[in-house]
């Protein structure tokens, strides 16, 4: 096993020139990169890779196919269980999933599989070969999906492929939630999204964009339009707010806004586009987290100088994905590490002028596991910057629940579902980060397939 | 689904103020007083909220009125009858609680906020309430709704800053003698940030005036208008943070930090401007252009 060939590095663009435009960093294999690749998976006989996936895509085979350069075959097998291959392959965490379980990683560098994912993805997409997947016969009993996130997409795909009349109701004007209006263009360019959308409309999804369920339709009324079930990703709601001295000076704005702006309505296009966004030069955010990265990487696009990343743990406990860490380093994104904001400073005009941070160090560890960051007495320091972005997680969006009291939620106002996706309630069904607080989007995507399953279950007496 | 604009009407002879129906049945089968829309003109338009100032569930219709104070309200305005939107969604926020109350209601509107006191001065009217109307604006020719507003009410004051219609003067002139003379149990106020604040101040129990429980509609800035952003957030004097999309836009008056609000409106008022400057000066190429063709 000495001759296992070294893993195939991804070609990206290189970071002094992305950090100019707003294109995807990494690049995507070539066809000979992806076949080196390929070669290097041994085809393990009881594959550790298939368990660590979340939705068990049966990764030895459709590399195997890939050795064989049958590709088509190849994007078949993985559509098997994963409808949305180009988003995965770009953004789940493989190497917490798929690629930790990989036996290479014992002694050597696991197989990239997520990057062999993607190549599939693309070249289908390239090739215009994109077919619609095997459905069953049309049982015309309705299902709606709330949300068209990452766990909306995959349990309405799942329940088009059993043949469910589906219909996906979307708060914002367009599809995809989280994947549109939080991960950048950098990350994953929005028409990635669109053509996976595109692959639910040919299994005849619907998709109604500007409804809030909860608001323009309630779940009576979608029952009284003639749906059976339901199944609820409204994903994640408002932003967490530390509240310090300095919290409602301008220039203190959340993740979640900065990122809209920017990504969802686009104002990195101001003015051509109306929706503006302003930042100046020195940028702080505070969290460690991918929220955190992907400001801090948007920020330095839109010409900051400088984006410094304050967080209260130290690098091992960084929640972001180790890949996106590396990418922010290259880009030339700042840390201060074990370190947490105790006030913002503003000018006369009331905008941000600097913020004092103290210095933390880690002590045992708390209810997640990581060890608990401690105040050091006196360790407080400034650091001067025209804008603060809170990136430290978020909350329940409680308007659908509100509007439903029966529905069963924690003290938190997240659903409480059981394990097969089930609210308290007969026919509803929930997923995602409304149900799990902060999670992936292959969890969600995951939580997504779960319900589908069990809501497939659940109607077919009425087929 | 398009969002048809069924009807376009200047309120003003300026020209600032605008009146416009809109298609849109499942809207306004849900909308109550109190509730508003976020708008998205055109692809490249921002989303920005508009408190709904009419409804007509059985003709499946809302109505806005707003000033032109930037490039989305222009742009608005120069959207044509039988045009239209390419998103309208809503109804958001929550509905203003109606109830009958023991003494009148004072409802105060401040310019363009005269529009969205019409709805609730409508349902607390039919909940069997005496109502007090007071509208105020900088002249004569920016009142408007007049005798819908007076239909409505028991006794309607107007007043004007320059004082070329009713009283001269603030809204909280009047206000003021009301509240010495006699018992109310409520006060609206919709209007400009610094009216609100004013007449919350009024009704706060100062100069041996009592203190009058007092509802004030938070129009701030907005993107997803749906309890998901954050940029709509306020502060209350005790320095809680608050979210005018999911926990207004009508809240106790009492409670808001209205300095801190005023800063924030402020946040992109340059970048407002550069919007705004850039559309009107391609609105004036777009016209020569006109011109030219006519010659």
């Amino acid at each position: 096993m000495s001759k296992t060939p070294p893993r195939q590095r991804m070609p990206e663009q290189a970071p002094n020139l992305r950090i100019e435009n707003f294109e995807e960093v990494a690049l995507g294999f070539t066809e000979e990169m992806a076949h080196n690749e390929a070669q290097r998976c041994l085809q393990c006989a009881e594959p550790k890779c298939v368990d660590g996936c979340p939705v068990n895509i049966d990764i030895p085979n459709f590399i195997k196919l890939v050795k064989e350069n049958d590709y088509l075959e190849a994007i078949r097998s993985i559509k098997e269980y994963n409808i949305l291959p180009a988003i995965c392959g770009r953004v789940c965490p493989q190497e917490i999933q798929c690629e930790k379980a990989c036996i290479l990683n014992k002694k050597w560098e696991p197989v990239a599989i997520g990057a062999l994912e993607r190549f599939l993805a693309d070249w289908e997409k390239e090739n215009q070969l994109k077919e619609c997947p095997d459905c069953e016969p049309p049982n015309h009993i309705k299902v709606a999906i709330i949300g068209s996130g990452p766990a909306g997409l995959t349990c309405g795909a799942d329940l088009a492929r059993y043949g469910f009349d589906v219909t996906i109701f979307e708060a914002f004007h367009t599809g995809g939630g989280v994947l549109v209006y939080g991960i950048p263009q950098f990350r994953l360019p929005k028409e990635i999204v669109e053509d996976e959308i595109e692959t639910l409309k040919m299994l005849g999804v619907k998709f109604e964009y500007n409804m809030i369920i909860g608001k323009t339709l309630t779940i009576n009324d979608l029952k009284d339009m003639g749906f059976k079930a339901f199944f609820i990703g409204v994903g994640a709601g408002l932003p967490t707010m530390r509240i310090i001295p300095g919290i409602n000076l301008n220039g203190v704005l959340t993740a979640n806004e900065f990122l809209t702006r920017t990504n969802l309505m686009k104002a990195y296009k101001f003015p051509e586009y109306d929706t503006p966004i302003k930042i100046g030069e020195i940028i702080v955010i505070v969290g460690g987290g991918n929220t955190a990265l992907d400001s801090a990487r948007v920020a330095l696009r839109l010409g900051a100088e400088k984006a410094i990343i304050v967080y209260r743990r130290s690098e091992a406990e960084m929640p972001a994905r180790q890949e996106e860490y590396h990418h922010a380093i290259e880009e030339g994104i700042e840390f201060e590490f074990l370190s947490n904001p105790v006030r913002i400073l503003g000018d006369d005009e009331n905008y941000v002028e600097k913020i004092e941070v103290r210095k933390m160090k880690l002590g045992e560890p708390d209810e997640s596991g990581r060890k608990r960051p401690i105040p050091i007495e006196n360790s407080e320091f400034f650091i001067k910057c025209d804008t603060v972005i809170l990136a430290i997680g978020t909350n329940a969006n409680k308007i659908l629940t509100n509007s439903i009291p029966e529905l069963k939620v924690n003290e938190w106002g997240y659903i409480v579902i059981d394990e097969n996706g089930k609210t308290n309630l007969n026919g509803i069904y929930a997923g995602g980060d409304i149900v799990f607080g902060s999670a992936t989007v292959i969890s969600a995507m995951g939580a997504g397939r779960k319900a589908a399953k069990a809501i497939n279950e659940y109607l077919r007496p009425l087929i | 689904m398009p969002y048809k604009i069924l009807k376009k009407k200047q309120l003003d002879k300026s020209g600032i103020l605008v009146e416009i129906d809109i298609h849109a049945p499942l809207i306004a089968k849900k909308a109550n007083p109190g509730n508003f829309v976020l708008i998205r003109i055109n692809e490249k338009g921002e989303r920005f909220p508009l408190t709904i100032a009419d409804f007509d569930r059985s003709q499946g219709r809302i109505t806005l009125v707003f000033q032109i104070v930037g490039k989305s309200t222009l742009l608005l305005s120069h959207q044509e009858q039988g045009g239209e939107l390419l998103d309208v969604v809503g109804p958001l926020g929550n509905e203003i609680q109606i109830k009958k109350y023991e003494n009148p209601i004072v409802i105060i509107g401040g310019g363009v906020g005269i529009a969205p006191c019409y709805p609730q001065a409508k349902a607390f009217k039919e909940a069997g309430n005496s109502i007090i109307s007071i509208l105020g604006a900088r002249t004569s020719d920016l009142i408007f709704w007049q005798d819908k507003m007076a239909a409505l009410s028991d006794k309607l004051i107007i007043t004007t800053n320059d004082g070329s219609e009713g009283l001269k003067g603030f809204v909280t002139v009047p206000l003021k003698d009301i509240l010495a003379e006699e018992k109310i149990s409520l006060v609206i106020a919709i209007g400009p940030l610094i009216m609100m604040k004013n007449v919350a101040l009024m009704t706060s129990g100062i100069e041996g005036l009592p203190k009058i429980k007092t509802l004030v509609s938070l129009n701030t800035i907005m993107v997803d208008g749906t309890g998901m952003c954050g940029g709509c957030r306020f502060a209350s004097k005790n320095g809680e943070i608050h979210f005018a999309c999911v926990e207004g836009p009508d809240v106790d008056g009492h409670m808001v930090d209205f300095d801190i609000l005023l800063n924030r409106e402020k946040r992109f008022i340059d970048l407002e401007k550069k919007s705004y400057d850039l559309y009107k000066q391609e609105c004036k190429v777009l016209e020569e252009i006109e011109k030219n063709k006519k010659i």
